[in-house]
C-alpha cells in the first residue's frame, strides 16, 4: 500500500544482528487484505487491510509481545505467522526458510516446528473428542509416536502443563477454562515446536488463572527453548513474558523494542495512550504522560488515513502528520517507532 | 521482568488453586453421545412417543398376521358380494343403501369386536382395519425411506458446499436454489403426475409405474434442499471454528479433518432432524396419496385410505377416520419425539424446515 521501504526496521537492526543466529522469524512487508461484500456487484466491494505492510523479527529464544486494541490486527498478523491465511502481499521467513507462499499442503509437515496456541479454549478443543485423543493427533498425524508410546507421551504431555494423567479419558467440556488452555499449550508443545504464537491465550480466563498460564508459559520457555509471539491486549501480562514488545495500531506496528524500553520510555504518542490508560494500583502514582488517548474509536481498516494512521487521534498531531506516512525508524531511547514527532 | 506478576487475588503461592474435579473422584467420563441419550431418557414426553410409535410399527409391521387371523379376508381383493357371521346373524358387508337417494351401498360398519371387520369395510367390500396396518407400512415405510433417501443427498451436498467452499459451493447452490424455487407440494405434484404413468429410469436405476419407490424418490428429492441450507449453514460455521483451525494449525491432513473433526459434530444436527423429517414425509406422502399420485391401489396407503373414504364420509365416517387419525397420531409422536431429541443433543439449536 505504501511505498515503505521493506528492510527499514530489519536494516535498523542490522547491527547486532551479524553476530546473533539468523532470526527464527523475519517477516518483511507483511500484508493481509481481507474483501468483502461485492460478490454480484464489484462497486461494493470494500478491502479492508487488517495487517498493512509490517516488518519484524524475531530472535530465537526471544518473546515478541504484540499489543493493540481490539480490531488492530493482532490476531490476523497471528495467523498470518502461522499460515492459517493466506498472505495478500510480502515475505516470510520461518528457520530461513520462505512459507510466505507456501500452499497449504506443502506447509503441514513445517507446521510441527510452528504452533499456535489459540484464544478462547472452549472453542479450540473439538467437543466430541476426549482429551487424550486430542494429544495424540498432532503425535499420529506426524508419526512422531507409535501406538505403544502414544500413552505415555500424553501422560508426560499433561504432566508438563500440570494436569493428572487420568485427564486423557475426559471430554473438553468437564474441564474448567484453565485446564482447558493448558490441554491447548500441551497439544502445541506435541509437536516440540521452535516457535508458539499465541493468540490471547489468556484473556479468556480469569484473572487468577491468567498469572498461572502465563507462569506456564514462562516455565516452558525455559525447558523447551521455545521462541514466543505472545498476542495479548493485557499490557501487565505482556511486560511480565516478553522480552521485546510491538504495538499495533490500525494493522502496522507503530513501535517495536526492548520491553524496558517500551515501558519506560515510549516514544509514540499511542504507546504513551495504552501506557496511561493501564490503571494504577496506588493513587497519585499516574505518570505525567502527555499523550491521552480522545475518546474517538480508531478509524475503519477499510479507510486508513493517508498520512500517519494515528493522526485523527494523536493530541500532538500537525501539518505534516496529515500529509506524509511516517516510517517505523530508530528513535534514540532504543525503540523504533513510526512517528513524526516522537515523545 | 523474570518476576511472576502479582497474583491480584493473592492467593497463597504454596498451594496452586486447582478445581474439585482434579480429584480423579469421577470415574468413567460421559461422552457426549451419552449424555444425550441419558437426556432423552429423562424426557418422559419424548418417551412416550416413542413407545406409541413403536407400538404403531409393530402392529404396522404384523399387518399379515392380523389380515390372516383375525380379519380373515385378503385386504387387497373386492368383496362386493361377500356376507360375515356377526353375531349369529349372517349380513351382507355391502348392504343396498336405505338413506339419501337410495342409491348404491352402505358397507358394514365397525363392528368394534377384535374379528372381521373390526373398523367396518370401504366401499369395495375390503377390512378397513387389515387396511390400515398394511396402508400405515407403506407410509412408514416411505416416510422412512424418503427421509434417508434427503439426508444422504443433503447431508453429502451440504457438507461439500461447507468444506470446500468456493465453486463447489456455488454450483450446488444454484441446484439448490432451481429446486428451492418451486414450492414442495407444486413440485411434488407436478413430478409425481408426470412419474406416475410411465416411471422413471436413470440410468441402472428403474422405478416402474406404480412402484413404492416413486413416491419414496419424489418425497426424498423435495425436501433436499430444505435440509442441504441448515447443514451447509453449521458446516460452514464450525470450519471457522478454532478447533478447525487448530487442526489445520497442527497440520492435519483436510480428509482427517473432515472424518475427526467435522463429521461427528454434524452428526448431532443430523439426527435433530430425523424426527422431523419422519413427520414432514409422512404428510406428504398421505397428501400425494389422497389425490391418487402417491401409493397405488391395489396397494393401500393412509392416504389412499382417507381417499377411499371420502365418499363414505355421511354413512361410514369412520373409512376416513381412522387412517386421518393414524397419519395425526403418528406425526404427534414423531414431532413431540423430535423436540425430544433436538433438547438432547443440541440444545441450543434452533431447528426448522419449511
Amino acid at each position: 500500500m505504501t511505498a515503505m521501504p521493506l528492510l527499514g526496521p530489519l536494516a535498523a537492526a542490522a547491527p547486532a544482528a551479524a553476530a546473533e543466529p539468523r532470526p527464527l522469524v523475519r517477516a518483511s512487508g507483511l500484508t493481509k487484505r481481507f474483501v468483502t461484500g461485492g460478490s454480484w456487484f464489484p462497486s461494493r466491494r470494500r478491502v479492508l487491510t487488517a495487517v498493512d505492510d509490517v516488518s519484524f523479527a524475531v530472535m530465537p529464544g526471544e518473546t515478541l509481545g504484540l499489543v493493540g486494541e481490539s480490531g488492530c490486527g493482532k490476531s490476523t498478523l497471528g495467523r498470518c505467522l502461522t499460515r492459517l491465511h493466506d498472505l495478500s502481499g510480502g515475505r516470510l521467513e520461518f528457520d530461513g526458510r520462505d512459507i510466505g507462499a507456501l500452499p497449504m499442503r506443502r506447509m503441514r509437515p513445517l507446521r510441527a516446528e510452528l504452533q499456535m496456541v489459540f484464544q478462547d479454549p472452549h472453542a479450540s478443543l473439538n467437543p466430541r473428542r476426549r482429551i487424550g485423543d486430542l494429544l495424540a493427533e498432532p503425535l499420529r498425524v506426524h508419526r512422531l509416536a507409535s501406538p505403544s508410546e502414544i500413552e505415555a507421551r500424553i501422560a508426560e504431555l499433561l504432566a508438563s502443563v500440570e494436569l493428572p494423567a487420568d485427564f486423557s479419558r475426559r471430554y473438553p467440556h468437564e474441564l474448567s477454562g484453565g485446564q482447558r488452555q493448558r490441554i491447548g499449550i500441551a497439544r502445541a508443545l506435541a509437536l516440540r515446536p521452535k516457535l508458539i504464537v499465541a493468540d490471547e491465550p489468556v484473556s479468556a480466563l480469569d484473572v487468577s488463572v491468567q498469572a498461572q498460564i502465563v507462569n506456564l508459559f514462562c516455565d516452558l520457555r525455559d525447558r523447551f527453548n521455545l521462541t514466543y509471539v505472545f498476542i495479548a491486549h493485557d499490557l501487565a501480562v505482556v511486560r511480565q513474558i516478553s522480552t521485546r514488545v510491538a504495538v499495533m495500531y490500525l494493522g502496522a506496528i507503530v513501535e517495536i523494542g526492548d520491553v524496558d524500553a517500551i515501558f519506560e520510555a515510549p516514544r509514540h504518542p499511542y504507546t504513551a495512550a495504552l501506557l496511561d490508560a493501564i490503571p494504577e494500583p496506588h493513587l497519585g502514582a499516574r505518570k505525567a504522560r502527555s499523550a491521552r488517548l480522545p475518546g474517538k474509536e480508531p478509524p475503519s481498516p477499510a479507510n486508513i488515513p493517508a498520512g500517519c494512521r494515528f493522526e485523527p487521534r494523536c493530541a500532538r498531531a500537525r501539518d505534516r502528520c496529515r500529509k506524509e506516512r511516517p516510517r517505523l525508524e530508530a528513535k534514540d531511547g532504543g525503540t523504533l517507532a513510526a512517528c513524526h514527532f516522537p515523545l | 521482568m523474570t518476576d511472576r506478576i502479582l497474583d491480584p487475588l493473592a492467593l497463597p503461592a504454596a498451594a496452586p488453586p486447582q478445581d474439585p474435579a482434579l480429584g480423579g473422584a469421577k470415574e468413567a467420563s460421559s461422552g457426549p453421545w451419552a449424555t444425550a441419550w441419558r437426556r432423552l431418557r429423562r424426557d418422559r414426553g419424548a418417551m412416550v412417543a416413542l413407545a406409541v410409535l413403536c407400538l404403531v410399527a409393530l402392529a404396522c409391521a404384523a399387518a399379515p398376521l392380523y389380515a390372516s387371523a383375525v380379519s380373515g379376508t385378503n385386504p387387497f381383493a373386492t368383496n362386493l358380494n361377500g356376507e360375515v357371521t356377526i353375531d349369529g346373524t349372517a349380513q351382507p358387508v355391502l348392504a343396498p343403501s336405505t338413506t339419501g337417494l337410495g342409491l348404491g351401498v352402505t358397507p358394514i360398519g365397525p363392528t368394534w369386536a377384535f374379528g372381521p371387520y373390526m373398523l367396518g369395510a370401504d366401499n369395495q367390500g375390503r377390512d378397513v382395519a387389515a387396511r390400515m396396518l398394511y396402508g400405515g407400512r407403506n407410509s412408514l415405510l416411505i416416510a422412512g425411506a424418503a427421509t434417508l433417501l434427503t439426508l444422504v443427498f443433503a447431508v453429502a451436498i451440504g457438507l461439500l458446499c461447507g468444506f470446500f467452499g468456493g465453486i463447489v459451493d456455488g454450483v450446488l447452490n444454484r441446484v439448490l436454489d432451481v429446486l428451492w424455487a418451486f414450492p414442495i407440494y407444486l413440485l411434488a405434484i407436478s413430478l409425481s403426475i408426470v412419474l406416475i404413468a410411465e416411471g422413471l429410469t436413470i440410468g441402472p436405476i428403474d422405478i416402474r409405474a406404480g412402484s413404492l419407490w416413486l413416491p419414496i424418490a419424489i418425497i426424498g428429492v423435495v425436501y433436499v434442499p430444505y435440509v442441504a441450507r441448515p447443514i451447509r449453514g453449521q458446516t460452514l460455521s464450525l470450519m471457522r471454528s478454532e478447533f478447525i483451525a487448530a487442526a489445520i494449525a497442527l497440520g492435519v491432513p483436510p480428509w482427517r479433518i473432515f472424518v475427526k473433526d467435522l463429521l461427528p459434530n454434524i452428526m448431532p444436527r443430523v439426527i435433530v432432524l430425523v424426527p422431523i423429517l419422519l413427520a414432514l414425509n409422512m404428510i406428504t406422502e398421505s397428501s400425494l396419496s389422497f389425490l391418487s399420485i402417491g401409493v397405488q391401489p391395489p396397494d393401500a396407503s393412509w392416504g389412499t385410505i382417507i381417499q377411499d373414504g371420502q365418499g363414505l364420509l355421511y354413512s361410514r365416517p369412520i373409512v376416513a377416520l381412522a387412517p386421518g387419525l393414524a397419519v395425526a397420531l403418528t406425526v404427534l409422536c414423531l414431532n413431540i419425539l423430535g423436540d425430544g431429541v433436538r433438547d438432547a443433543f443440541d440444545p441450543r439449536a434452533k431447528v426448522r424446515i419449511a
